[in-house]
């Protein structure tokens, strides 16, 4: 289908952008690479009264290192992120997650900051920032206000994010010693979205997790943070304490049902993923496998 | 409201200047006002990959970009890949290999190959599918398109060698 008739308004500058916003309130849609909301609004599933057009927007774009953080602007695409050196230094996660993001006609308009506010549960960056404990950046009337990734996703396409407010970038950590990373996720084919989805941070000190952050995607109304990791930090895993994690992890889904996958099948995917992914981590290929 | 506005950019090459309605998508821009029919129209919401242009050198979803956002760019259509020879071999690797049958995919298909081949030398199969993977063909079951572009990059490594 085409997309309802709607007004357009070409943002020249931040300033600008926030001005239309504020004129217009909930009945403006930002659009940034458009890889979201054009199909939402060809399907008649949005209709906007105005468009307010970022993509020109050069002060919203790029990856820079600002001491201890890697800051990438709103507006970075998510082949910038797939073949960024800085990315791949000290975010390499987000990289791996972009890889798995629809094709490449898609990556090269998608942005990260259309993705996060865009907040799909089954997509991939808003897991990945809530597993790298990233901060995500706002403007709204009143200034610039910091929100952390971990309290920015309220629900299905719904956010912190206020309708006279903009995302304009996302801080993440930068990976420090003994830093690693895993992330995989279960779609139909390559470049669907996920049935479940894992993105992980953890830091390995020996044989232990000093620390290990989970964020599983398709697995609720939001990117999940799971809890159950802090069972697997600053212990020897054994295959009776992950086990223990699995079934707490369980308790903390809330897989919706539809066309895709049951919600049991989600939850056994995601038990799968968790072993999958400490397995990985701790190099101990025997505790990815179901006894 | 809904005013009709002004955009200009390159289309193969070519200036236009037109003035348009925001909600009109790229894909029917460049069918309907250019008569550039070579891109094609399928799922409407950024599936099926029928409608794939390139816009400064990238490959995009031509409905799922608004034709107002085209302002100042460069956009290449079938049109301007096949006039301009760019892809000739590739186009001759589909004929030979029965890549196409009902043809509907076909632009698209080979703006992506095109795509694949300009940024690796020699991919193999597995790389090929990935890059294609979306751009759906409901004729051929895709292996006589891995065939064709498989081939083409192997004769193009082979003439630059």
């Amino acid at each position: 289908m085409k997309a309802a008739a709607f007004a357009y308004a070409r943002a020249t500058s931040v300033v600008n952008a926030l001005e239309l916003l504020a004129a217009h309130g909930d009945k403006a849609k930002v659009l940034s690479g458009g890889q979201s909301l054009m199909p939402a609004m060809n399907l008649r599933l949005l209709s906007p009264d105005i468009l307010v057009d970022i993509g020109g927007l050069a002060e919203l774009r790029g990856i820079a290192v600002r001491g201890d953080l890697l800051a990438i602007g709103a507006l970075t695409r998510h082949v910038d992120l797939l073949h960024s050196p800085e990315v791949a230094l000290h975010a390499p996660l987000l990289r791996d997650a972009v890889a798995q993001v629809a094709h490449p006609a898609i990556r090269n308009r998608g942005t990260i900051g259309g993705s996060l506010a865009h907040a799909d549960p089954a997509s991939e960056l808003p897991a990945c920032v809530v597993a790298l404990d990233a901060t995500i950046v706002v403007r709204g009337p009143l200034g610039e206000r910091r929100i952390a990734a971990t309290a920015f996703f309220n629900g299905i396409y719904d956010t912190a994010l206020a309708p006279d407010e903009l995302l304009v970038a996302v801080e993440v950590p930068v990976a420090g010693h003994g830093s690693a990373f895993f992330f995989h996720e279960y779609a139909r084919r390559h470049g669907d979205y996920a049935l479940v989805g894992l993105a992980a941070r953890a830091v390995v000190a020996g044989d232990r997790f000093a620390e290990l952050r989970l964020g599983f995607f398709a697995v609720g109304d939001r990117p999940l943070l799971a809890a159950a990791a802090n069972r697997l930090i600053n212990v020897s895993v054994t295959p009776a304490l992950l086990a223990e994690a699995t079934t707490a992890l369980a308790d903390e889904l809330d897989p919706q049902e539809d066309q895709q996958a049951s919600p049991a099948m989600r939850r056994h995917l995601a038990a799968v993923l968790l072993r999958r992914c400490v397995a990985a981590l701790l190099a101990r290929p025997e505790l990815g496998v179901t006894s | 409201m809904n005013a009709p506005i002004p955009v200009s950019l390159l289309v193969n090459g070519e200036p236009i200047d037109a003035v348009i309605l925001p909600r009109l998508n790229l894909a029917d821009f460049l069918r309907d006002n250019l008569k550039l029919t070579g891109t094609h129209v399928g799922c409407e919401h950024g599936v099926c990959g029928a409608c794939t242009v390139r816009i400064d050198g990238e490959i995009v979803r031509s409905c799922l970009m608004l034709a107002v956002q085209a302002q100042g760019a460069s956009v290449e259509t079938i049109e301007g890949l096949s006039d301009s020879g760019e892809i000739a071999d590739l186009q001759a690797a589909f004929r030979e290999r029965n890549a196409l049958q009902c043809g509907y995919c076909t632009p698209g298909m080979l703006m992506t190959a095109q795509d694949l081949l300009k940024h690796t030398s020699v991919p193999d199969r597995r790389a090929i599918r990935e890059h294609l993977s979306g751009n759906y063909c409901r004729c051929t079951g895709y292996q006589a398109i891995v065939d064709a572009v498989e081939a083409t990059a192997k004769t193009r490594a082979e003439r630059a060698a």
